[in-house]
């Protein structure tokens, strides 16, 4: 593990942050949409691995929080699965590009 | 004394009737609006009679004084120059307050019975009122750019007055004929005032006829610096004078004056007979130490103003055949009178100003004989129901009152002795004679056609065709029995009437002079006679041409043919007024004028707005609604904050 | 170039590429599955950093829940054959110049700031057996979880489970369906 400086491993995931918001900015369907919100809060999550086992091996706390965003991660895929469903029985159609009424 | 706050009741009496008539006299008063105005009008004039008594009483015992004693501060700019309002007694300011009262006053109550019945009673009785705090207010001006604001009150005045009948297109003509004439004579007046307050550095008459009579080296520059080789206070002074010239219906700013019959009667009489036409009169009379003393040149063009103008307006009035018109044609004339004689100052002893006390003396009785004889013209307007001296003749016997009246306004306007008109106009005469042999001649040669112009409209109107006597519809009240004109109508002729009869022996020369002592006149022995002898010529012609209906006249007229229809048509100045405004006014300044204004001036503002109108809509695609597009132009915004905050801002 | 270091970049290739090809895909069930690729490749990673616990938390709770409920949600709201519609143009150029922009300029600030470690651990290797503080195994992990002293996270455990449950009551709200009104 010393082979590999921190730098690296804090470049591959800033590389799945921006992959990430890629998906995020371009895709057309509200699940995939949902998908690459998840990539972005991986990344966070191996920010703070990395971050505890590099910087302050002696603490936990970077454990911690990514247990904790973990969990919310998962509570708040379940809430938009639930609106995502919701939408679909109402308009019949999940594609995000339709829902522009707050245009000029 | 009169120097108590109670003088400016004179002039804000009539204001208060044109407040509350004009706000409310429609609603609240149809009828009774004329008792108020006239009400009020009555308490004025008692004032100003009273005024007058106690100012005359102490002037004979103790001498000049000029009292100011009101003045209220307005607009201070330095300590020296300042635009306040405030109110000058002094004697030709007097004379002017109790002519124009006293005449206002006859004229509210003749429209008591003249204008009875009109839809709009109030109104008018609210433009009287205003029409009457606007000329007091110019008379008592002490301050030059207060005479100018007072100056254009009255033309506004006018103007409504004029229009007073709106539904008639003629009369809407009139009116703004009115006003473009003297609101273009007024721009002069305007840059006669900058030029003369600028260089004595003050706007208050005595202060500036003070400054600028003596030679203070400050103000040198008025007299040396020239422009076109006159010089400024040249320039000044004859610009002033233009604009009481297109106030007082001189040559060639007359055009709008017989135009202006299209008002009613009583206005005619009190606007333009008797008040407003005076003004210009009173302007040059105001300013006279300085026109004297210093613009010998400018007095030059106002003698030969003033006697062209009285010349062809008595010339003109010889071939008009409406009523109205002969008399505003006389009144142009008188006032050329009253012009020229101010003109006829010449250094060197005191009789170089009885030019001034003539004019002042001619204007005051011509008020009272002109007013009578506008009255008495309505009062047979309302007979015949109509203008034109051909639907006249014979109308003896059944205006009897009127008759008399007019008779002895026609006499006192010819000149024959012991009328009014007679010594007013033997003072002007003696003046022309001691200054312009040229003038004097003019003056002489006119008062024989004032005469035959005047006796002319007397004999058409009253004799000329078998006497009409009192029958069945004309002249009827309902109750069926023949009438004249009601007591409210015949009340104001027999006052003027007496007016024109005694107004000749007020001492003006003891009362109204430029030195302010008492003038001794030089008299030049059996001068009266050319004058008197030249109106009963006069008088003899119409007599002989008129009395009795005939073809004299055609042939009269078919003899000199061309000059008649020259003068018939009025010297065609309005055609060349005309020609003058629609060919190069309106195609050589008016169009290109226009044309700027649209394309250039709308172009502009409107091509600012379709610019921005198109960058906006460019600018509003970023408002699509969609969240996505909202995320990238939120990252974008960040990176470059971080981009600045990290790279460029350390 | 040890053999961790091989592993740990065949790790990051594993993880961009599925994840790339999850963004790029055009059927979305194999999109998932990509993601679930990279999710793993992420536990991976967590295994290389010996971080056992998160990374059994990772497989279990990302790849065994939230990928099989995107999948349940596919299921329920499309044909999962069909192709997704392709990106808008326009937006997809832009959004790409962003990211890379975006990683240009997170990479400089990486390199430029050179992380360094806390200095008495320089060169060692934490791991089983060679440290003197905590390690981050399960015991220690729950221990500290729970404890209410300095460095103790029973707070933040308390927030989550009612967090937790408020998820579960408003999925449950959102997602419900409606009685139709049949009178």
């Amino acid at each position: 593990m010393s082979q590999v400086p921190l730098t690296h491993i804090l470049i591959v995931s800033s590389a799945l942050f921006f992959i990430g918001m890629y998906g995020l900015f371009t895709r057309r369907n509200l699940i995939t949409m949902l998908m690459s919100v998840e990539l972005i809060l991986n990344s966070a999550n191996i920010n703070f691995v990395a971050f505890n086992r590099y910087l302050y091996p002696d603490r936990l706390d970077g454990v911690f929080f990514t247990l904790f965003i973990v969990a919310i991660a998962a509570a708040e895929a379940a809430v938009a699965i639930a609106i995502i469903i919701n939408l679909y029985r109402n308009f019949k159609s999940i594609d995000v590009e339709a829902a522009d009424e707050m245009k000029f | 004394m009169p120097n108590s706050a109670y003088i400016v009741l004179i002039p804000l009496l009539p204001l208060a009737g044109f407040v509350l008539l004009g706000l409310f006299g429609r609603r609240y008063f149809p009828r009774s609006s004329g008792v108020i105005g006239t009400g009020l009008m009555v308490v004025s004039t008692g004032l100003a009679f009273w005024v007058a008594y106690q100012y005359f009483a102490a002037y004979l015992t103790g001498g000049n004084q000029e009292i100011v004693p009101v003045r209220l501060s307005w607009l201070t700019f330095s300590p020296g120059f300042s635009i306040d309002m405030s109110v000058i007694l002094d004697p030709i300011s007097v004379m002017m307050i109790v002519v124009v009262t006293f005449i206002s006053l006859m004229v509210h109550i003749y429209s008591l019975g003249y204008m009875k019945g009109e839809a709009r009673y109030g109104t008018y009785f609210a433009f009287l009122g205003l029409f009457t705090f606007s000329m007091l207010g110019l008379v008592l001006a002490e301050n030059i750019l207060e005479t100018y604001i007072f100056w254009e009150l009255v033309g506004c005045s006018s103007f409504l007055l004029i229009g007073y009948y709106f539904d008639r297109p003629s009369a809407v003509r009139a009116a703004n004929k009115a006003f473009i004439v003297t609101r273009f004579a007024d721009l002069g007046f305007l840059i006669g005032i900058l030029i003369l307050s600028f260089h004595a550095q003050t706007l208050d008459f005595r202060t500036l006829m003070s400054r600028l009579a003596e030679p203070d080296s400050r103000l040198a520059s008025i007299t040396t610096t020239s422009f076109l080789g006159i010089s400024l206070l040249s320039w000044g002074l004859a610009l002033v004078f233009v604009g009481g010239a297109g106030k007082s219906a001189l040559f060639p700013l007359h055009i709008w004056l017989p135009d202006a019959m299209e008002g009613p009667t009583p206005v005619s009489a009190l606007i333009h007979a008797a008040t407003m036409v005076v003004a210009g009169v009173y302007l040059v009379a105001r300013l006279y130490p300085v026109y004297a003393y210093f613009g010998s040149g400018v007095l030059q063009l106002i003698l030969y103003v003033g006697a062209a103008s009285a010349l062809l307006a008595a010339i003109m009035a010889c071939t008009q055949t409406d009523i109205k018109r002969v008399l505003a044609y006389s009144t142009m004339s008188q006032i050329g009178y009253m012009m020229f004689a101010l003109g006829t100052f010449h250094p060197g002893g005191e009789a170089g100003t009885l030019g001034y006390t003539a004019a002042m003396f001619h204007l005051f009785t011509h008020a009272f004989f002109k007013a009578l004889l506008f009255l008495c013209a309505g009062v047979i307007i309302h007979l015949v129901h109509s203008n034109e001296m051909t639907d006249m003749g014979g109308l003896r016997k059944l205006l009897p009152l009127t008759h008399v009246c007019f008779l002895i306004g026609c006499l006192a306007i010819a000149g024959i002795p012991p009328f009014a008109g007679f010594f007013s106009k033997e003072d002007i005469l003696l003046a022309a004679w001691h200054a312009n042999k040229l003038v004097y001649f003019i003056g002489l040669f006119t008062s024989g056609l004032t005469a035959f112009y005047m006796f002319r409209l007397y004999f058409s109107i009253f004799w000329s065709r078998p006497v009409r006597e009192a029958s069945g519809h004309h002249g009827e009240d309902r109750g069926g029995h023949p009438r004249e004109a009601p007591f409210t109508m015949k009340l104001p002729l027999v006052i003027l009437a007496l007016g024109a009869v005694f107004a000749g022996f007020v001492p003006f020369s003891r009362l109204v002079t430029l030195s302010a002592t008492p003038l001794a006149e030089e008299g030049v022995r059996f001068f009266w006679v050319f004058p008197v002898a030249a109106a009963l010529i006069g008088l003899g012609i119409a007599g002989y041409l008129y009395r009795v209906a005939s073809d004299r006249p055609e042939r009269a007229a078919a003899s000199v043919r061309g000059l008649y229809r020259f003068a018939y048509h009025k010297f065609y100045i309005d055609e060349v007024y005309s020609f003058i405004t629609k060919r190069i006014i309106f195609n050589w300044i008016g169009r290109p004028a226009a044309w700027i204004d649209r394309n250039v001036v709308d172009g502009l503002m409107n091509g600012l707005a379709m610019g921005t109108a198109r960058m906006s809509a460019a600018i509003k695609g970023f408002q699509s609604g969609k969240v996505q597009d909202y995320a990238l132009y939120f990252f974008i915004g960040m990176a470059g904050l971080a981009v600045i905050f990290i790279y460029i801002y350390t | 170039m040890s053999v961790s270091a091989v592993v740990f970049y065949i790790l990051s290739v594993v993880i961009l590429g599925a994840a790339l090809v999850a963004v790029t895909s055009r059927k979305i069930f194999r999109s998932a599955i990509w993601l679930l690729f990279s999710l793993t490749g992420i536990a991976g990673l967590y295994f290389w950093l010996q971080m056992e616990f998160v990374a059994a938390v990772q497989i279990v709770v990302y790849v065994g829940g939230i990928v099989v409920l995107i999948i349940f949600s596919i299921f329920l709201t499309q044909q999962s054959g069909k192709d997704l519609p392709a990106p808008v143009r326009g937006r997809a150029f832009f959004s790409a110049l962003a990211a890379c922009a975006g990683f240009l300029l997170t990479c400089s600030m990486l390199t430029r700031y050179g992380f360094r470690p806390a200095e008495n651990r320089e060169g060692e290797v934490a791991g089983v057996g060679g440290n003197s503080g905590p390690v981050a195994d399960v015991g220690n992990i729950g221990a500290q979880l729970l404890s209410t002293t300095e460095h103790g996270y029973v707070l933040p455990f308390e927030v989550i489970s009612v967090l937790l449950l408020a998820a579960m009551i408003g999925c449950i709200v959102i997602a419900m369906k409606t009685k139709p009104d049949n009178k």
